[in-house]
């Protein structure tokens, strides 16, 4: 019972159907423990680790930067910046917008850095479904490749106060 | 049982299991267990709140509101309930099971005291409005210091209920107030114990400094390194529950059918997994940070959690396996399911732990285990999917277990009887179902991207505008849908227990009243009385219903987990 003290030498080693489950359970941990690493060389989709310190103030200041090299138009008042295909992109999380919106060429591989000047946000691409988390101080470079074409929504999925539910921004794709 | 050797004005023995209970660790069960209840109460009227804002077509609250009330909800729910709830069972683990005296009574005063103040500090701040930061508090986000100091009061007392714990087991083992080894019950509970020690220390980590900083004594602390820690705490803390939902799923399975754990050794020896390998697991809340890297992330997610993984699927094996047996050895032999149909569904208790088991495992574990792999958290983080898994594993499961360790804590340890025993009999069903249609709407709702802790799901009043797809919003309902039923649940349980507990009908001095009729009670009782006596005699009982059932579970798991992996190869590229 389990609420009573086993006495004497209870140590049994298991046999019958409770062995052989345990045997099954044991080598499906296995097949997931090495999926894991499997897909990280194999597959196309990882999740990024590529990270830098930096300075709010810093990252807001190359985001300016970025904006003014490569702004090709403008939406609600919100640049649109198309980067160099196979280049630098910057994305600034802040209360209460993702800046600016991107301008990206299907297959194209794009290094976007994503930071917060504020509080931690969470940034998701919809309706691809793409999240990851944003910290302020840490510069997160996501290696993407859009491979279809559209505007995707960017949302924030991280509560930073009030406004959280009207943080928004966009990725263009063509 | 045992020769006594504490006074006999210091306990009772009970009428239903002829155990010893001592009079002041009964108190502080009691105790904890009326605390527990109280803020579950506040925990449900947020719940409800929260289900009904999350509607889409509802929204109910607005914005403000919605974030207090998630916070309130977060805070009472997933630490003053449960962990309430978990220090009055290790008061009575300790004591009733071991036979011995509890090591401290001042300790247990100072611990409670502590506990109970640091809560409703941290429910007056929340309700204030001082502490819009959720139950996380992610800094840069800045909560009023005494939001940080009534959660860290509640941890100290926290505590100091464990020191006092293995106090007791350490003066229980001296006296030899029993022979053997400890059952399996505590063994459980001593599991519980350990890792919410580790819990507790990470969570000072991430909070002492952070209270400091809201005083304006110290800097931020880095919030990359703060959600490493503060994870460390709510990670571990879920393991706390799992470990103390699996002792309940024990002690319910002995209590309600007689069975008696197959094989110590494996018990045991998946408790112990539980402690060695999910140290480090707290990465699967990290999946997507920036400052880690991808070994890391890999390693800590497979290494530590799939052996902690093997002893939960140990656990669901063992737990139906006991039952089949005992079932069996009463004669309910028909067929590979026929002891599965004669199981005792009439009483709550019983029903309300196999309920918790399918929840926590077909759904719990398996989107669990899914969403927590590195890959697949792409798609996952901070979607509506991750509460509509934890609501399978932390409500589903562990709420749902103690809701029916209540339905014997009242008649064995308050010793009052419950009224309305026909409502009893569907509250577990009522919550549970109410709980899987509201997780089933999150989970839904999150694979098309819908945000958690997002007060409006359609962002309107954005700069530049976005939306989801009417199947989402469809999902939104039955997220709603869901939850008023699990509230409705809910509220029931409270109105029993409560009702049972302060004006139920005494049952001193009498045995507990069956929920099963009197032929099955008698050989229920016949297999608890046989206890030990016979060891090893029924390891030989075969159990194809439950292999069919483990399989199944198998095969589940397997689909949805390619499924997911199959989902993910659509993504863009992304590394
Ligand atoms: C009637 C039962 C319940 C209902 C209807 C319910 C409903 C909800 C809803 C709608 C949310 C908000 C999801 C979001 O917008 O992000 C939520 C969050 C949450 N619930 Fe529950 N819940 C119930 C019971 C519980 C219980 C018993 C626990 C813990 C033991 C719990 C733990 C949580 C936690 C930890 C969160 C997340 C808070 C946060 O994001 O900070 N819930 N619940
Ligand atoms: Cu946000
Ligand atoms: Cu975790």
């Amino acid at each position: 019972m389990s609420i009573f003290h086993p006495t004497g030498n209870w140590f049994r080693s298991p046999t019958g159907a409770e062995r052989m489950w345990i045997g099954m359970a044991l080598f499906w941990c296995l097949v997931m423990s090495i999926t894991m690493p499997w897909w990280h060389f194999q597959g196309k989709q990882n999740a990024p680790s590529e990270t830098y310190k930096v300075e709010p103030a810093d990252f807001i200041q190359r985001v300016s930067q970025f904006v003014e090299a490569h702004q090709v138009g403008e939406v609600n008042n919100v640049p649109i910046v198309e980067p160099p295909p196979g280049g630098d992109a910057y994305l600034l999380g802040q209360m209460w917008r993702w800046y600016p919106v991107l301008k990206l060429k299907k297959d194209q591989t794009y290094r976007i850095h994503v930071s917060s000047a504020d509080l931690q946000h969470g940034l998701s691409i919809l309706p691809q479904n793409i999240n990851i988390h944003v910290i302020p101080g840490y510069d997160y470079v996501m290696t993407i490749t859009p491979t279809t074409t559209g505007e995707f929504s960017l949302i924030c999925n991280e509560f930073c106060g009030i406004g959280h539910h009207m943080m928004t921004g966009r990725i263009i794709v063509e | 049982m045992n020769t006594q050797t504490a006074a006999t004005t210091d306990y009772r023995v009970c009428n239903t299991t002829g155990l010893s209970v001592f009079y002041k660790a009964e108190f502080f069960t009691k105790a904890n267990a009326v605390l527990a209840v109280i803020f579950l109460l506040i925990g449900a009227v947020a719940a409800i709140l929260l289900a009904l804002t999350r509607w889409s077509n509802v929204m109910l609250l607005d914005d403000i509101w919605y974030y207090r009330m998630l916070t309130l909800h977060g805070v009472n729910m997933l630490v003053f309930w449960i962990i309430f709830l978990e220090m009055g069972i290790l008061y009575f683990a300790s004591t009733t099971l071991l036979n011995t005296k509890l090591f401290s009574k001042k300790l247990a005063h100072i611990s409670l005291g502590l506990m109970a103040v640091g809560a409703v500090v941290t429910n007056y701040i929340i309700l204030a409005g001082q502490a819009d930061v959720l139950l996380t508090s992610y800094p840069p986000l800045e909560a009023h210091p005494l939001f940080y100091l009534g959660i860290i009061l509640f941890a100290v007392g926290a505590l100091i209920v464990c020191y006092n714990f293995f106090a007791t087991l350490y003066i229980a083992k001296k006296n030899k107030t029993y022979e053997g080894s400890m059952p399996l019950v505590t063994f459980g509970a001593a599991t519980a114990a350990i890792i919410a020690v580790v819990a507790l220390i990470h969570g000072a980590i991430a909070l002492v400094p952070t209270f400091l900083w809201s005083m304006g004594w110290t800097e931020m602390m880095d919030p990359g390194i703060y959600r490493l820690f503060w994870w460390g705490l709510g990670h571990h803390s879920q393991q706390v529950n799992v470990a103390a939902m699996v002792a309940v799923w024990y002690f319910i399975a002995t209590m309600s059918t007689g069975a008696k754990p197959l094989n110590e050794a494996v018990c045991r020896g998946a408790f112990i997994l539980y402690i060695l390998f999910i140290n480090l697991a707290a990465a699967h809340h990290l999946l997507v940070d920036p400052g880690l890297s991808s070994e890391w992330k890999i390693w800590n997610t497979s290494y530590a959690m799939y052996l902690a993984v093997l002893a939960s699927m140990i656990h669901g094996y063992t737990v139906p396996a006991s039952m089949e047996v005992a079932m069996r050895r009463k004669g309910f032999n028909k067929g590979i399911f026929g002891w599965f149909a004669k199981l005792p569904w009439k009483d709550p208790g019983f029903s309300a732990v196999a309920l918790s088991a399918i929840i926590f495992g077909f759904i719990g574990g398996i989107t669990g285990v899914t969403l927590g792999t590195e890959q697949i958290n792409i798609m996952a983080h901070n979607t509506l999917r991750i509460p509509g898994h934890f609501h399978a594993t932390v409500v589903g499961g562990t709420t749902l277990a103690f809701m029916g360790l209540c339905y014997y804590l009242v008649p064995l340890i308050f010793q009052k009887d419950f009224y309305l025993k026909g409502l009893a009999r569907i509250q577990p069903w009522l919550f549970g179902g109410g709980i899987v249609i509201m997780s089933l709407g999150m989970s839904f709702a999150g694979t098309y991207g819908v945000p958690r802790r997002t007060y409006d799901s359609d962002f309107s009043g954005a700069t530049l505008e976005t939306g989801f797809d009417p199947v989402a919003h469809i999902m939104l309902g039955v997220l709603g849908i869901g939850g008023v039923i699990a509230f409705l649940g809910l509220l029931l349980f409270i109105v029993l227990v409560v009702a049972a507990v302060f004006f139920g009908p005494s049952l001193k001095g009498k045995k507990m009243p069956t929920w099963q009729s009197p032929q099955e009670q008698k050989m229920t009782d016949d297999l608890i009385s046989k206890g030990y006596e016979e060891e090893g005699k029924d390891y030989h009982v075969k159990t194809p219903g439950t292999v069919v059932l483990v399989i199944v579970f198998l095969l589940s798991f397997a689909i949805y987990y390619f499924a997911n992996w199959a989902a993910l190869a659509d993504l863009w590229h992304i590394r």
